[in-house]
């Protein structure tokens, strides 16, 4: 059968596309108006795409519904996407106001609008990592994996075998024996393999305005990073005077009121590259985050660590400078006159929330 | 582009439907004959995403319902199991993927659809020959699209989709105004005569008091007088069809005022869908249940059938599922039919007791439900049908918004409240009733909708950007009128900004 579906369909992505790569700009630099959904969705509104019609609001709607309660009991959220206030169960003309991409495509237009080249991964895939698969079924396990349909059958099963069915009145009554639950496997599947290791200072001279746009910039990186490589390790150092590997959520939201030592945090990622990240299988990409400032007997020490046990192994060492009312600066400058000439060092100055975007272009524009 | 070429059902499918045909027709359901095709997941959320027909016109919003289902069965969170459309002969697709017993209960399922699109009366003006028709639409749209572009058809459908809801439902079994006369003309002269004049025969002049009568010329010009006034507004009466009236006096290009009509067509050819939503899924579960149990099942069915049965029927909190509550409705019906348990004496009675053990053994229960399918929609099927019992049997609740706490909460466990808010949900298909009031508003050929407000306001942003795409059709200014916080509201677009003026 012919189907003008593919038409129509690569016609709503086009539009999709074209909405969003007109709106790049301003997604890149607010990144924070994605809903994120899953580990490989996120939602964007695009109000445009909607056809409007006349329709009910929220004031004074209501519906009919079933099952327990009092006068008062909450049965739904205010939010604008719920199912309250439309016809009996049905959904006719469900609206949809945020599309769902995936990050894969999201890169994909990342990297059609910034014009990045694709990253040619060094090393073997040799790195394997686990997955689970739900393949086979046990006669133990969680409540929460049990086999429907299977635990039936075995009642039935045992019922037609000691006589109590009957087909004039097909009543099936599990017993625990009948249970079944799903069971899983790991497997084992090779990939290649990146990681992406951030080094953010977090001393008393960088706000809360400068992490947001940290964060920002790093949920692009992670974006692009993960659509070029089969996994991504992502690592989080955190540093003023004395420095911390540490995670996520710990790094976006730890503020410490210290100096600033900038080889402290070279000096953990160098340990952790060696540790963790083999350079020979690895591919490494380091992007350090700062408002520039730095105790000045430091620089000298920071170029070195960072001459002679980062940098030979990475791919690409981002340094980012996030302008701050307190911060200096002149790190950057010492970076540029110190090992300016390096190839693998990037450097860029990122002086609000609009200098995201031409930012992460200078970062990732080298296709490494 | 052509349709799908027919491939017949495997032999043992084809068996089955024999037997389920049989089945059916042994309970006096009566249908067109029905074709089955099976296919694919993929070309059934294509289908589907198409509203049932492969050879619709092209447009995105498709490809966006087809993305939609097509990522929700990847993800396991839905899946079709069929597809009926109300045509003759009746198509159905079935899911390659379905088990046999998914299948023999999905074939009972279609043949419910069948005979309630065939018999029900709200179906009776459909075009049953709405295949062909659609593929003439896909042609009409993509010759469109080859010549003026399809960025400018493909948006002028849009601005058109906008307003595909605002059609008289009721107005394909009404006649709501005179077929145009080709035959009378106004004259002319009438419309030039001095108004002293008007309404006279013509009389030589010591004949004139006798021909025309003082008294009876006075009531004559004021007779004419009120029919002129009544010209002057425009519709005569505000217009539900705003669709029509758009086709009609808006300064369409012909291509542009073809694709209008044939937006309007596909609207009205799905308006009867919408309207018995919950009777037609109720019908058609009421008869695969019927026939399942009672002839269809094999012992080693019997699970798959229950899962299946069970998953149809899921309710949640906060929407009555229509095939649930429709199938209860039928059987609460039957049931009381059998029994006898209606007309006066039964609605006098008080006794419980009395109530509860009544049965005269009547036993039409199965005539009524035929009857009550021939005639009614899910409006007026929850209006006579719904009943306290029902209603506390089921522990049916009516819930609201409240603004306070930005949450629907239940309101009430009251019958009557119960019973308004479904009644109101299926008003209209749900949706707000707006009508054309003036499309000469203030004298300038502006376009004024009015929304008959019952308790629940429009939604702001919906209604501008509806109004926007309205203008794009009227090519003046639109406006409509509303309620908004309890004050007369006229939400307006002049073609470069939206105004809300409280009144």
């Amino acid at each position: 059968m012919t189907m003008n579906i593919d038409r129509d369909n690569s016609r709503f992505k086009q539009i999709v596309r074209g909405k969003i790569r007109q709106n790049l700009r301003k997604y890149v630099t607010h990144g924070e108006m994605f809903g994120r959904k899953g580990k490989d969705l996120i939602s964007i509104p695009l109000p445009q795409l909607d056809v409007p019609h006349f329709r009910y609001g929220k004031n004074g709607s209501g519906g009919v519904g079933q099952g327990e309660g009092e006068n008062g009991t909450p049965v739904a959220s205010g939010g604008d996407q719920d199912g309250a206030g439309k016809q009996a169960g049905s959904d006719p003309g469900r609206h949809v106001l945020e599309v769902d991409i995936s990050l894969e495509e999201l890169a994909a237009i990342l990297g059609d609008e910034l014009e990045l080249p694709r990253i040619q991964p060094k090393g073997q895939d040799t790195i394997v990592q686990e997955k689970t698969r739900y393949t086979s079924i046990r006669r133990t396990g969680p409540e929460s994996l049990r086999h429907f349909k299977r635990t039936y059958m075995e009642a039935m099963r045992r019922q037609i075998s000691n006589k109590t069915y009957s087909a004039a009145d097909p009543r099936v009554v599990p017993i625990r024996e009948d249970k079944r639950y799903r069971s899983w496997r790991t497997v084992q599947l090779p990939e290649a393999n990146a990681a992406v290791i951030y080094l953010m200072d977090v001393s008393g001279s960088m706000t809360d305005d400068q992490k947001a746009i940290v964060r920002t910039e790093a949920f692009w990186i992670d974006t692009w990073l993960t659509s070029q490589y089969d996994g991504l390790a992502k690592r989080y150092i955190i540093h003023d005077a004395a420095a911390k590997a540490v995670d996520e959520e710990t790094f976006y939201h730890t503020r410490e009121s210290g100096g600033t030592r900038i080889s402290s945090a070279y000096r953990v990622c160098a340990e952790m590259i060696a540790a963790e990240f083999p350079p020979a299988d690895w591919n490494i990409y380091c992007f350090q985050f700062s408002d520039g400032d730095n105790w000045g007997e430091d620089n000298q020490q920071s170029l070195a660590i960072l001459r002679e046990k980062i940098l030979p192994h990475v791919n690409l060492f981002c340094y980012g400078q996030v302008e701050s009312p307190y911060g200096s600066g002149e790190y950057l400058r010492s970076l540029r006159n110190g090992i300016g000439d390096n190839e693998k060092l990037v450097l860029s100055e990122i002086e609000n929330r609009e200098a995201i975007y031409d930012s992460i272009k200078l970062f990732l524009g080298k296709g490494k | 582009m052509s349709m799908a070429t027919y491939t017949p059902l495997p032999e043992n499918l084809a068996a089955i439907q024999v037997q389920m045909e049989g089945y059916a027709k042994g309970h006096g359901l009566d249908f067109y004959p029905t074709v089955f095709e099976v296919i694919d997941h993929d070309q059934l959320n294509a289908i589907a995403a198409y509203g049932g027909f492969p050879t619709r016109y092209p447009h995105w919003r498709f490809g966006m319902e087809y993305e939609q289902l097509a990522k929700g069965y990847i993800y396991g969170l839905q899946k079709i199991y069929e597809l009926v459309i109300n045509n003759n002969p009746c198509y159905a697709y079935l899911m390659r993927s379905n088990e046999l017993t998914d299948q023999k209960l999905v074939m009972a399922h279609v043949y419910g659809h069948c005979d309630f699109f065939k018999n029900n009366s709200w179906f009776s003006r459909t075009n049953r020959k709405m295949m062909d028709e659609m593929a003439n639409h896909g042609n009409r749209i993509r010759a469109y699209m080859d010549r003026f572009g399809v960025d400018e058809v493909e948006n002028f459908i849009d601005c058109c989709l906008s307003i595909e809801d605002l059609i008289d439902i009721y107005s394909p079994h009404i006649k709501r105004r005179d077929d145009p006369n080709k035959y009378e003309f106004k004259t002319p002269i009438e419309q030039d005569q001095q108004p002293e004049a008007r309404g006279k025969f013509k009389a030589k002049g010591y004949m004139d008091e006798f021909v025309n009568p003082p008294e009876r010329l006075a009531a004559e010009q004021q007779r004419l007088q009120q029919q002129h006034d009544q010209q002057r507004s425009f519709p005569e009466r505000p217009e539900r069809d705003v669709m029509l009236f758009i086709l009609e006096h808006a300064p369409l290009k012909p291509w542009q005022a073809d694709v209008l009509s044939i937006v309007r067509d596909e609207s009205y050819y799905f308006a009867p869908q919408a309207q018995t939503k919950i009777m037609n899924e109720g019908w058609a579960s009421y008869w695969h249940s019927t026939i399942m149990t009672q002839q269809g099942l094999e012992p080693n069915d019997v699970i798959n059938y229950a899962d299946h049965h069970a998953g149809t029927m899921a309710s949640s909190r906060t929407g009555l599922n229509p095939y649930k509550l429709g199938i209860e409705l039928y059987r609460d019906i039957e049931d009381r039919w059998n029994k006898g348990q209606y007309g006066a004496a039964w609605d006098d009675c008080d006794d419980m007791a009395k109530r509860r053990d009544w049965n005269d053994n009547a036993n039409n229960g199965r005539d009524k439900i035929f009857e009550v399918r021939k005639i009614h929609n899910d409006l007026t099927f929850i209006d006579e049908f719904l009943t306290l019992d029902f209603c506390q049997r089921y522990k049916f609740f009516s819930f609201g918004y409240n603004t306070g706490s930005d949450a629907y909460e239940i309101e009430s466990r009251e019958f009557p409240a119960i019973k308004q808010r479904l009644l109101f949900q299926l008003t209209n298909r749900g949706q707000p009733l707006i009508a054309v009031r003036d499309g000469n508003y203030q004298n300038r050929g502006e376009l004024l909708l009015e929304h008959h407000y019952s308790g629940v306001e429009l939604k702001l942003s919906y209604a501008n950007d509806t109004l926007a795409n309205l203008y794009r059709l009227w090519n003046r200014p639109v406006h409509i009128e509303s309620v908004m916080e309890e004050q007369k509201t006229l939400i307006s677009f002049d073609g470069s900004e939206h105004q809300v003026q409280h009144f």
